[in-house]
């Protein structure tokens, strides 16, 4: 038990995931670059963008997974996060169209020109830039998380509670983003994407690129929410999910831990939103619709929630099978299904694929330490 | 040259107002009727008035035709004849068919000057109207005209008027005429300005408003401060309509929210697809008229009446399977429960979809539904006031279900101490699935009532379902009053924002002081306190 923290953060799960996300990472580009189109084994530039954005989904399960599964916060308004972190990358890149725009106004987007505004709103300055813009994409959420959490916490507002605010918040961001006047292309969003750094957005070479980065991001993000909950930090945020009351009156500042849990999620799903965006080509206010935000927190309950990698595992399961029915002769059954895979979850695998993978293992393990054979599982919890 | 006849017009118009009454006694019908013939404006001016004078029994469907161009004349023979909608030829002058009309008939040509002409003549001819509608309206577009050569027949007018509502109509038609003309008597002019100030409303505003600069310092005086009484009253007036625009809002949020405050706020369980439940009861109110289309078109005025019930059995039959099927193996266990029913909602909609299709279904009111009244300034519908009756009937109904029935106190005891409750001989589980029942059923009711003023799609819930818990969350868990109070005080405070803020705007400022309001008060407004706080 007192193993040197890098071994105890990255046990043989957690290398797994690692390995594979990097072997992933490098064979969907080689695949798709090297591999001659017409070979059984190339890969499509489609898949290449359809896999990135699986990854970014993967991100924003993660950072549920974070408060969710280890917290016990569950936010109904993470998509409100990966949204902003979107909105972010988008004006980024709205700013990088310069006048190749339709009314090619050297300054103003678009839909600004549209709307006959005269002047760029203060805050579209800067975002030109694109590490101001990076630094956005995590600020912006992460502010908003702050201000938010340090209300929400400090009044104590928990469970269910704390998850409908969370909706209502993402819903009136929703109804914000819907509006002209607030200066982010209403309904339409934001679209039409040219470069990225001075990349063709729509080039192979560069959604490869996207790929690869994407992975990175969420290689990080997973170290990082390892690292955080195999550390002491990690034990009392387990301690806060589970007897919230007794971990205050044993000293630890509640609020403290849970607002800079729930902070650092925000801020890792508007990684996920930006680089979402170029992938996908548009951000508009429907990203911040509550549905979505409830949908993400299902991939994370497939896969096990308090697992991190069963989180990624459900973003890719869930939205692979969404892909899959949406695009054939089952799309009108893909609602049934998606409502039908709730229920059975919460009802027959509450604790997901991965954690029921883990409990199953783990009770063997004990099991055959007790000597006893097929040792009743523990209690659910 | 236009201009030029426009000027001459605009003079014999002028010079007409003056003289026509007593030049129009003079002439005889043919004489009138002979100017229709020269194809000049200002003879056709002139001729109308005359007619509008006369009251002569042909001179409305003449006028008429005038307007819609279906007035024609023979030159040669100085004689003018309508046409009525069948093509018929008919003399002016008897109103008879003509058997042998004319070969070569010519339109009497109209003008822009000459059709407000006509509009003022019709509207002087109908201030005497026998149907009392008529005589309104024309009352109504003499105020709006405030047309001098109508002061006659107003005055005529008033003196046979006997309905009460038209006699004002009329004193107002006359007072605005007056007040504007400058050649009347500067006490009846202030006289004019106090009726006015009693009408009080937008019109009586602008009229006043436009009282030009050079009027009489007293006159203008009188004005200014009638002016500033009716800025006055209409701002309370629009007090009151936002109140009550308010209040409408806020019966809708307490309908929708009502069920929720049963499952949610009694149960403690997260129905994520109670707007599913209310979407049910409206495609129930739908089928119900369907079927009553199709087959007893006469009772239809009772299909809301029947689709109450209907609605509720449905509705409240479907809570119960899904508390036993689902929701009983959650218990404990909220953030799962709300996950598992919205699954369930994304079902229903779905279901509903490939059962009735996508699109809005069309659900009609009932006769004693539709049409509106009017108290002061305020324009009350009937559905709305049905609706705010409606959902406080139900309110009422609940409350002395949970109070004084055998189910209610039951409902009761489990809710503030099952294991007491279950000691006591009680089948909690079975109170349960009936108290979910009874919920969700509620939900079908409201769902009736909605598909009056919503479009009855799948999506119809969703857009319910934030506002619902909304009003629970900051009304008070656990408590109906609160969720009464909550209701109405959002509804209020949405229309009272609404001006200021534009809808959107005032929706998110709602939502976001209810988010500070619950960091501030976590368990509502009418928090329940001890130990049934934790339970």
């Amino acid at each position: 038990m007192t193993a040197h923290p890098l071994i105890r953060m990255l046990d043989r799960g957690a290398v797994l995931f690692l390995a594979l996300l990097g072997a992933f990472a490098i064979a969907i580009p080689v695949l798709n670059l090297l591999v001659p189109e017409g070979s059984a084994l190339h890969v499509s530039t489609y898949l290449v963008a359809l896999f990135g954005k699986y990854v970014c989904y993967g991100i924003l399960a993660l950072s549920i997974d974070l408060i969710w599964g280890y917290a016990g916060i569950l936010s109904l308004g993470h998509g409100a996060f990966f949204a902003l972190g979107g909105y972010a990358m988008g004006m980024y890149l709205m700013r990088q169209i310069g006048t190749r725009g339709v009314y090619a106004n050297p300054i103003l987007p678009d839909f600004m020109v549209f709307l006959n505004w005269k002047e760029l709103p203060v805050y579209w300055y800067g975002f030109q830039y694109f590490p101001y813009a990076a630094l956005m994409v995590m600020l912006v959420p992460g502010a908003l998380a702050f201000v938010f959490g340090w209300f929400a916490f400090r009044s104590r507002v928990t469970g269910v509670y704390l998850s409908i605010i969370t909706q209502a918040m993402t819903f009136a961001l929703m109804l914000g983003f819907f509006r002209n006047n607030f200066g982010f292309g209403g309904n339409n969003g934001l679209t039409d994407f040219k470069d990225i750094l001075g990349f063709n957005v729509q080039a192979e070479g560069t959604r490869n690129a996207l790929l690869v980065v994407s992975c990175l991001a969420l290689a990080i993000g997973f170290l990082i929410c390892r690292a955080i909950v195999t550390s002491k930090f990690g034990k009392v945020l387990v301690a806060i999910r589970d007897a919230e009351a007794r971990t205050r009156f044993l000293g630890y500042r509640v609020e403290a831990y849970k607002l800079f849990v729930f902070t650092l999620s925000a801020c890792m799903a508007g990684v996920a939103g930006a680089l979402y965006v170029p992938q996908v080509g548009i951000i508009n206010p429907s990203e911040f619709a509550p549905g979505n935000s409830i949908e993400a927190v299902i991939w994370v309950a497939v896969g096990g929630r308090g697992t991190l990698t069963g989180a990624v595992l459900g973003a890719f399961v869930v939205n692979y099978a969404k892909t899959f029915f949406t695009s054939g002769v089952l799309a009108p059954y893909w609602l049934f299904m998606l409502g039908g895979l709730f229920i059975a979850v919460t009802l027959l695998l509450p604790r997901g694929v991965i954690g029921t993978y883990n409990h199953w293992r783990d009770g063997r393990g004990e099991a055959r330490a007790a000597g006893v054979p097929n040792a009743p599982p523990h209690a659910a919890k | 040259m236009r201009g030029f006849n426009g000027l001459l017009i605009a003079l014999a118009l002028a010079f007409i107002a003056l003289v026509s009454v007593t030049l129009a006694r003079a002439q005889s019908p043919g004489d009138v009727l002979a100017k229709f013939t020269t194809d000049d404006f200002s003879d056709t001016a002139e001729a109308v008035e005359a007619l509008a004078a006369s009251g002569d029994k042909m001179a409305a469907p003449i006028i008429f035709a005038l307007q819609d161009g279906r007035l024609l004349f023979d030159a040669k023979s100085k004689t003018v004849f309508i046409k009525d909608a069948s093509g018929a030829i008919l003399d002016a002058a008897t109103g008879q068919p003509v058997t042998a009309a004319p070969a070569e008939l010519e339109t009497v040509g109209i003008n822009n000057r000459l059709r407000r002409a006509i509009e003022a003549a019709l509207g002087t001819l109908t201030l005497l109207a026998p149907e009392p509608q008529k005589r309104l309206e024309a009352a109504l577009a003499v105020y709006k005209s405030r047309d001098e050569k109508a002061l006659p027949a107003l005055d005529t007018a008033i003196a046979k008027e006997t309905n009460a509502n038209i006699k004002r109509a009329l004193l107002e038609a006359r007072a605005a005429v007056i007040v504007l003309s400058a050649d009347a008597p500067e006490a009846a002019r202030l006289d004019a300005v106090g009726v006015i100030r009693a009408r009080g409303d937008q019109e009586a505003l602008s009229l006043l408003s436009s009282l030009p600069a050079d009027a009489p310092p007293a006159l203008a005086k009188a004005a200014a401060s009638a002016i500033k009484a009716i800025q006055g009253q209409l701002e309370i007036w629009n007090g009151v309509q936002n109140a009550w625009y308010g209040l409408s809002l806020g019966s809708v949020l307490l309908l929708a929210a009502i069920g929720l405050a049963i499952t949610f706020g009694v149960m403690g369980i997260i129905n994520m697809a109670h707007g599913e439940m209310v979407m049910i009861g409206a495609y129930v109110t739908f089928m119900v008229q369907e079927v009553i289309r199709t087959r007893y078109p006469g009772l239809f005025d009772y299909s809301l009446l029947m689709a109450v019930p209907l609605a509720f059995l449905v509705a409240g039959a479907i809570g119960i399977a899904i508390e036993r099927g689902i929701i009983r193996f959650l218990y404990g266990r909220p953030l799962e429960t709300l996950l598992a029913t919205w699954g369930l909602s994304l079902i229903l909609q779905q279901a509903v979809r490939t059962a009735f299709g996508s699109s809005n279904k069309e659900v009609g009111a009932p006769s004693w539904m539709s049409g509106a009244f009017e108290v002061g300034h305020l324009n009350i519908t009937y559905g709305r006031l049905w609706i705010i009756c409606f959902t406080l009937i139900v309110f009422v109904a609940l409350l002395a279900m949970l109070r004084f029935t055998r189910l209610g106190l039951e409902m009761r005891a489990v809710t503030q101490n099952r294991a007491m409750a279950a000691a006591m001989g009680i089948r909690t589980a079975r109170i349960d699935a009936l108290t979910f029942g009874l919920g969700s059923g509620i939900a079908g009711i409201a769902g009736v009532a909605l598909s009056q003023i919503d479009n009855v799609s799948p999506n119809l819930g969703q857009g319910y379902i934030i506002d619902s818990f909304m009003v629970v969350v900051f009304g008070g868990v656990g408590n109906l009053w609160g969720t009464l109070v909550g209701a109405f005080t959002l509804g209020i405070a949405n229309k009272f924002l609404e001006p200021y803020a534009g809808a959107v705007l005032g929706k998110i400022a709602i939502l976001v002081l209810i988010i500070l309001f619950i960091q501030k008060r976590p368990r509502g407004m009418f928090a329940l306190k001890g130990r049934a706080v934790e339970a």
